[in-house]
């Protein structure tokens, strides 16, 4: 079974930046926290407070897969989420435009979009337990 | 900066409206970054013969080679010649600033000249804009940080600094002495009146936006390794544990116990309420929330909900506060306030106006006392009575000195330690050095830390822990370890790390964590850097007016006991008669 990212106690967020420098870090060569796949954001409203960017996992068929004019982005083994191959993608923002909940970012200096692994290092340095991977069917 | 052994600056002319890029290796190599790279730039640049609001008068603003990049290495160095004490100005604030700046590419601004206008800059990497501020003009610092987010809304790292009405100079007269620069709500560039050097040049905000991309080093393991290490002992041990639970607060009660928490403007050590304000009682009734600085897993900010009523029929209005220790002391049990709803009343009006609590909350129990003893009137304060306690009076007494109308206010204004001057009474004004103390009344080493630090801080050399922990507690040992520990922190500051994490970044730390992204520093090497950057630091001061003198310390403070029982004149002479042997000894060298 696939685990997908989660982030179910962001009220307990205290915007310490740490998740998004992880995913830089560990994942995309960067010191940089704006590449990360992960992006915290503080939201105002009546109900100001912290909110996770995240790919949500789409299950099938996966919107940013569907849209994927080469073989860039394919499904994930188990049908949730999708897995990125960097040498096929032709950095065509399709996978962007197409993210329902907007999360896909663009890397300038790389031209090619910042994506979820899924492999939980931002869990690893979230130091309030805000985010989780979760098994799912 | 990373990768090139450089300090990237920025040179804003407000006078000119122009801006230049610079790249200095010297300053890296000499200085690395943080306090030793402010300070110097302030010596090469500020005028010793001209006024610290004169529009010539520089301001710097520096970060270190590790900001962001490693846990709680948050914090922003200014640097400016003190309004309020004439002399050498230094600040530190956490907040976004840091990473936003680290991120729009430069690890130091720096400011001369005035605007014409109101202004506000925006740094959006290698575009920076001055933008008109007047329809700012008297905003407070929430109102002011907000319309101005909304104008950058984007993508990218963003931080506001700003200052708020008790920063600007309105036709006629200056900023507040100790007005600060408000950074991103929550933190702040706190003491010795940088934001009336803001308003001073007419700046409003500044608004800094980083997008730029930094790669790790082509090895990445020696970073991941060291990043990791540092990340466990921050989250995992004990050393940063007191900041994250109840925060700084959790001093109130143990010092309370002790008789070392400055009550009624330092006429006693406890205060009766001390329950009612301590870190305790705030956590379990109107703690809502904890927030962090960018790149800092601790999360120091404990925010409140000050929920009031406003009218029957359960009419709650609500905003949220942002408490610590030093506030809590200095509207607190200075000044006899003992109810929480209180404090936080008094923190937000002190805060959203733009002034430093510590100087507001001295200036307001010296006045207190002149009141009480009839040397002022309430006639001379836009006709407020002050008593001790009296929330409501001393709401009406922060608004009164941001106004500025009435004799009293506008003296209060200038400093606490002028306006007692002024009336003829500094001997009860509870100040060291220029500026009003922390919230500890511990013994001779704070009261001397406050006196020699170069910020006039507890935070320079922790005075106050020093009078906790030292033994044998001889004249020596105490001017030795207050040298020493303030040049240790030089270190730290200088890479700007937050000194909460000074347990975890120990010169070995710091050595490794600078190695790791091909900075080579041996632990030797930054141990001599801090002594000589600590002395250098000390000629810059004295350049500026700083004088190690008894009589910079009021009578007050020799006649309140500590724990260390009760402070005589001739040791704190004999203290400072040794630390200028010391001085001699360094600058002979």
């Amino acid at each position: 079974m696939p685990k997908i990212l989660t982030a179910p106690r962001m009220a307990r967020c205290i915007g310490c930046d740490s998740c998004m420098l992880a995913c830089a870090r560990m994942v995309y060569k960067s010191f940089s926290p704006h590449k990360s796949a992960i992006q915290i954001r503080s939201r105002g409203g009546v109900m100001g407070r912290m909110v996770a960017n995240i790919c949500t996992a789409c299950a099938e068929p996966v919107p940013c897969v569907e849209v994927c004019p080469t073989e860039a982005l394919t499904t994930r083994d188990g049908g949730r989420g999708m897995v990125y191959r960097k040498a096929e993608c032709i950095s065509c923002h399709k996978c962007v435009e197409a993210c329902p909940v907007q999360v896909i970012g663009w890397d300038q200096e790389e031209d090619k979009p910042i994506v979820c692994i899924f492999c939980g290092q931002c869990v690893r340095f979230c130091p309030h337990d805000c985010l989780e991977m979760v098994e799912v069917e | 900066m990373l990768h090139n052994d450089l300090v990237r600056i920025l040179h804003i002319d407000l006078t000119a409206g122009e801006t230049r890029a610079e790249e200095r290796a010297d300053l890296f190599h000499d200085y690395l970054g943080g306090t030793g790279v402010a300070m110097r730039l302030l010596a090469e640049l500020v005028h010793d013969d001209r006024d610290p609001l004169d529009p010539a008068q520089p301001v710097v603003l520096a970060i270190g080679p590790l900001t962001t990049i490693f846990p709680v290495v948050t914090k922003a160095v200014a640097t400016f010649r003190s309004p309020l004490t004439g002399e050498y100005g230094e600040s530190h604030a956490g907040g976004q600033f840091a990473s936003a700046l680290r991120y729009a590419g430069y690890d130091a601004l720096i400011i001369t000249g005035a605007a014409k206008r109101l202004v506000y800059l925006v740094i959006d990497g290698d575009n920076v804009e001055i933008r008109p501020a007047d329809a700012l003009a008297g905003m407070n610092v929430i109102e002011a940080g907000r319309v101005i987010r909304d104008r950058i809304e984007g993508a990218g790292h963003r931080s506001i600094l700003r200052i708020g009405p008790a920063g600007e100079t309105r036709p006629g007269r200056a900023g507040i002495r100790y007005a600060n620069v408000n950074v991103d709500t929550f933190r702040h560039f706190g003491r010795l009146g940088l934001g009336a050097v803001l308003g001073s040049k007419n700046l409003k905000a500044i608004a800094v936006i980083g997008q730029q991309h930094l790669d790790l080093p082509e090895d990445s393991r020696a970073y991941k390794k060291v990043y990791a290490e540092v990340y466990d002992r921050v989250l995992h041990t004990d050393a940063m544990k007191k900041y994250h639970e109840l925060g700084t607060p959790s001093n109130i009660l143990p010092l309370n116990e002790l008789g070392a928490l400055p009550t009624y403007n330092v006429r006693q050590g406890f205060f009766g309420e001390a329950d009612e304000i301590s870190g305790e009682a705030f956590a379990e009734n109107e703690l809502i929330a904890k927030r962090a600085c960018a790149g800092c897993q601790i999360g120091c900010i404990h925010v409140a909900l000050y929920r009031r009523p406003f009218a029957p029929g359960w009419e709650y209005e609500s905003t949220m506060v942002a408490y610590d220790h030093e506030l809590v002391y200095a509207v607190g049990s200075l000044l006899g306030v003992g109810d929480r709803g209180d404090l936080l009343r008094l923190i937000e009006d002190i805060d959203m106006a733009g002034m430093d609590t510590i100087s507001c909350g001295t200036a307001l129990a010296w006045a207190t006392e002149a009141m009480e003893r009839g040397l002022i009137q309430p006639e001379q304060f836009d006709g407020i009575d002050l008593r001790w306690g009296d929330a409501e009076r001393y709401a009406q007494g922060i608004a009164a000195i941001v106004r500025g109308k009435s004799e009293v206010a506008q003296w209060l204004g200038q400093g606490e330690v002028q306006a007692a001057h002024h009336f003829g009474a500094p001997e009860y004004v509870a100040a060291v050095g220029g500026q009003g103390i922390a919230g500890y009344w511990t013994g001779y080493a704070h009261v001397l830390g406050h006196l020699l630090g170069a910020r006039h801080s507890h935070l320079d050399n922790a005075g106050y822990a020093i009078d906790q922990k030292l033994e044998p507690y001889t004249d020596e040992a105490i001017v030795d370890r207050i040298i020493a520990d303030e040049a240790e922190r030089i270190v730290q500051t200088c890479i700007a790390v937050c000194l909460f994490a000074r347990g975890v970044y120990d010169l070995e730390t710091i050595s490794r964590a600078l190695g790791s992204v091909g900075i080579q520093r041996s632990v030797e090497q930054l141990e001599s850097m801090g002594q000589r950057i600590y002395w250098e630091r000390v000629w810059l001061r004295e350049r500026l007016g700083f004088q190690a003198r008894l009589e910079d310390v009021p009578r007050r403070l020799f006649e309140t006991p500590t724990p260390r029982g009760q402070l005589e004149p001739q040791r704190v002479s004999k203290m400072l008669e040794l630390y200028q042997t010391r001085r001699a000894a360094s600058f002979a060298q």
